[in-house]
C-alpha cells in the first residue's frame, strides 16, 4: 500500500472511531443541525413576512442557513482533536513517528468534510419531510456538498492554525464561541439581508457566511444561478489556500 | 539479537536549546553506545525531556549536533524517526481506543505490512502483559497499564533505539517494578534504550550508565558504581561485643592498614573512612589482635544520592509533601 495513504488512512479511522465511541457528541453532531432546522423554522414561520424571504415556506430558506451554520461549526471545531492530543502528549507520539506531516492535517480535512457531507444530507432530508425539494435536484445537492465541503476545509485549516497557536483549550473553545455567533447572526442565515437597517445590511454582505448561504439558498429555491455559484466557489477555493497555507505556516513553526 | 558493544548509538555535540533567554539544554555533550540502558538522571527543569524531545526529532536544537545511528536528528529526520520508539513523560494514550486499535494504528504509522504487523501486534501485547485485555477501551486501564500499552506501541517496528521519559513516574511499586523488568528483557534483545528519570533508585537498577544533568549541563557521567565509586568514601563500621581496653591502640592498628583514610573509636565501634576499596580480612585482624571481640562488619558504598548532592551541591527533589 501507498504509505502516505496507510498513515492518513490509518489517522483518519482514528477520528471517526473516537466519534464513534463519543456517543453525546455523536449524536448532538448529527441531530442539532435537524433540530435548528425544525426550531428556527417553527418559530419563524408565522411570525415573518414571508415576502422578506422570497418564499412562503420558510422552512425552505432555513434550510441553506442550517446547512452553512453547521459546517461553520464543524469546521471551526476541526481542530479540538488535535488540541487534546497535544495536551495528552498524543502528538508527540504520532510526531515521532516516520509521517508526512500533512498526512494528520489531510487526514482532519477528511474527517471534517465526511462528518460535514452527512450532516448536510441529513439536514436535506429533514427539509424534504417539509416538503422542500431543492429546485436544482440531485445535481443541486450535490452542489451544496460541494460548497460545503469546500468551506469546512477552510474553516478546518483555520481551526487546525488556531488551535497550535492558543496554548489552552478554554482560550480555544472561547474564542470559536466568540466567532461564531456574530458570523451567524450578522448573516442571510435567520432573515434576508433585504430587511435589516442599511448598517447591519453593510456589514451582512461582508460577512463571507452570507455569500455562501446566498449561494445554496438559490441551488435550494431558485435553480441554478451560474454566475453566483461559480463566483462562491472560486471565492471558497481562494480561502482554503490562504487558510491552508496560513496554517501549515503555524503548524510548521509549532511542529516543525 | 545482540547490540553491537562499542558501537555508538547516539552523539550529542556542543547541544544548546534556548526558551528566550533561559537556556534548558546548555552545551551538551553525550555519547550514548549501542546496547546500553542510558539514563539522563535529573531533577524537574534540568532539561532532561528537552534533550529526549530533540533526540527524538520533536524539537530542533538552537545550535549543536545531534546524530542517532549516523543520521542526523535535523537533516535527516525521518531515518531517525523510522529507528527508534518514544514513550513521553505523559499518559499519552488515547483513552476512547482499545489496546489493540493503538497498536494497529501504530503500525500503520510505521507502514508495516497487515501480514507482518499482526505477529508483531502480538508479541508486543504478550511482552507487556496485555493479550487479555486487548479489547478493552484504554481509558478504562490504571496507570500502570496505560504505561505499558504506550510501551508496546513503542516497539511494533522493533526499534533500535527505544527512548523512555520519566517511565515510572506516578506509578505505584508493583507497576513500577513491572516497567523495569520490561525494560531488562529489551535490553537482553540487544535494544538500546534511553530512559529519562529523576528516581534514583530506577537510574542505580536500571542503567548500565548515568548522566548526572543539571540546569542543562552535564554535571557527572558513568556506570552507578563507578559514580558512587568516584566520590571514594566507602565507609566500613565495625561492631565490638565490649569495648576494647586501649582504643587508641585499635585505631592505630586500623590506621595502618592500606587504604584506609581515617579512622574513629567510639566505645563499641570504629569508622572507618576508605580511601579506595579494602579488603576486610586486614580489618579483622586488626581488631582481633587488639582484642576485639566482632560483632558486626557493615560495608558501604556511598549511595547515589550522595553523588548527585556531591555534583550538584542540591537534593535531586524536594522531600515530598505529606
Ligand atoms: N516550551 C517551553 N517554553 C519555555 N520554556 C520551556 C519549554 N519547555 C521547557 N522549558 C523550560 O526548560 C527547562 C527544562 O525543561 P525540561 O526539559 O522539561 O526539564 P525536565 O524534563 O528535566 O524536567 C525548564 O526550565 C522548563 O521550564
Ligand atoms: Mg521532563
Amino acid at each position: 500500500m501507498n504509505p502516505y495513504w496507510q498513515e492518513t488512512g490509518a489517522l483518519t479511522r482514528r477520528w471517526f472511531r473516537r466519534l464513534l465511541r463519543e456517543r453525546m457528541t455523536l449524536i448532538f453532531g448529527l441531530f442539532q443541525p435537524m433540530l435548528w432546522l425544525l426550531l428556527f423554522g417553527s418559530s419563524f414561520k408565522n411570525a415573518t413576512n414571508p415576502l422578506a424571504f422570497g418564499t412562503g415556506n420558510y422552512f425552505a430558506f432555513m434550510t441553506a442557513g442550517v446547512v452553512v451554520m453547521t459546517v461553520l461549526n464543524s469546521g471551526l471545531a476541526g481542530g479540538v482533536d488535535l488540541i487534546f492530543d497535544r495536551e495528552t502528549g498524543f502528538l508527540d507520539r504520532l510526531l515521532a513517528s516516520p509521517i508526512a506531516r500533512s498526512s494528520i492535517i489531510v487526514s482532519r480535512f477528511l474527517f471534517v468534510s465526511a462528518l460535514s457531507a452527512l450532516q448536510i444530507l441529513i439536514i436535506l432530508g429533514t427539509a424534504l419531510l417539509l416538503h422542500v425539494v431543492p429546485a436544482t435536484g440531485l445535481a443541486g445537492i450535490g452542489a451544496i456538498l460541494l460548497v460545503g465541503v469546500l468551506l469546512g476545509v477552510g474553516l478546518t485549516a483555520l481551526s487546525l492554525g488556531l488551535a497550535f497557536k492558543i496554548s489552552s483549550h478554554s482560550g480555544f473553545f472561547s474564542l470559536i464561541g466568540f466567532i461564531t455567533l456574530p458570523l451567524i447572526f450578522i448573516s442571510s442565515a435567520l432573515v434576508s439581508v433585504e430587511t435589516m437597517p442599511v448598517w447591519l445590511k453593510a456589514v451582512a454582505l461582508l460577512n463571507p457566511m452570507t455569500w455562501t448561504i446566498n449561494a445554496v439558498r438559490s441551488l435550494i429555491l431558485h435553480g441554478w444561478l451560474w454566475t453566483q455559484l461559480v463566483i462562491v466557489i472560486g471565492a471558497l477555493i481562494a480561502f482554503d489556500i490562504g487558510c491552508v497555507t496560513l496554517s501549515s505556516r503555524i503548524l510548521r513553526r509549532a511542529v516543525g | 539479537m545482540t547490540g553491537m558493544a562499542g558501537a555508538v548509538a547516539i552523539d550529542i555535540s556542543k547541544l544548546v536549546k534556548r526558551y528566550g533567554s533561559t537556556a534548558a539544554v546548555d552545551g551538551l555533550d553525550l555519547t550514548i553506545q549501542q546496547g546500553e540502558v542510558f539514563g539522563l538522571l535529573g531533577p524537574n527543569g534540568a532539561g532532561k525531556t528537552t534533550t529526549l524531545k530533540i533526540m527524538t526529532t520533536l524539537l530542533r536544537p538552537t545550535s549543536g549536533t545531534v546524530t542517532v545511528l549516523g543520521h542526523d536528528v535535523v537533516a535527516d529526520a525521518d531515518a531517525v524517526r523510522r529507528l527508534i520508539g518514544y514513550v513521553p513523560q505523559e499518559r499519552a494514550v488515547d483513552r476512547l481506543l482499545t489496546a489493540r486499535e493503538h497498536l494497529e494504528l501504530f503500525a500503520d504509522l510505521y507502514h508495516l505490512s497487515p501480514a507482518v504487523a499482526a505477529p508483531r501486534i502480538q508479541e508486543a501485547l504478550r511482552l507487556v502483559d496485555l493479550a487479555d485485555r486487548v479489547n478493552d477501551p484504554v481509558g478504562k486501564f490504571s496507570g500502570g497499564m496505560k504505561k505499558r500499552v504506550e510501551i508496546a506501541c513503542g516497539l511494533l517496528h522493533d526499534p533500535k533505539i527505544l527512548f523512555l521519559d520519566e517511565p515510572t513516574l506516578g506509578l505505584d511499586v508493583q507497576s513500577r517494578s513491572q516497567v523495569w523488568n520490561h525494560i531488562r528483557q529489551l535490553k537482553q534483545r540487544g535494544m538500546t534504550v534511553v530512559i529519562n528519570s529523576n528516581y534514583l533508585e530506577e537510574a542505580d537498577q536500571l542503567c548500565d550508565r548515568l548522566a548526572i544533568i543539571d540546569r542543562g549541563r552535564l554535571r557527572a557521567l558513568g556506570s552507578p558504581r563507578e559514580l558512587k565509586r568516584g566520590l571514594g568514601g566507602d565507609i566500613v563500621t565495625v561492631s565490638l561485643e565490649k569495648a576494647v581496653a586501649q582504643p587508641q591502640q585499635l585505631r592505630q592498628a586500623l590506621q595502618a592498614v592500606a587504604g584506609v583514610r581515617e579512622v574513629s573509636v567510639d566505645g563499641t565501634s570504629a569508622r572507618l573512612a576508605l580511601a579506595r576499596e579494602t579488603g576486610l580480612s586486614a580489618i579483622v585482624e586488626q581488631v582481633r589482635q587488639a582484642g576485639g571481640e566482632l560483632q558486626a562488619v557493615h560495608y558501604t558504598h556511598p549511595t547515589l544520592e550522595e553523588v548527585f548532592i556531591h555534583y550538584t551541591g542540591h537534593k535531586i527533589r524536594e522531600e515530598a509533601i505529606q
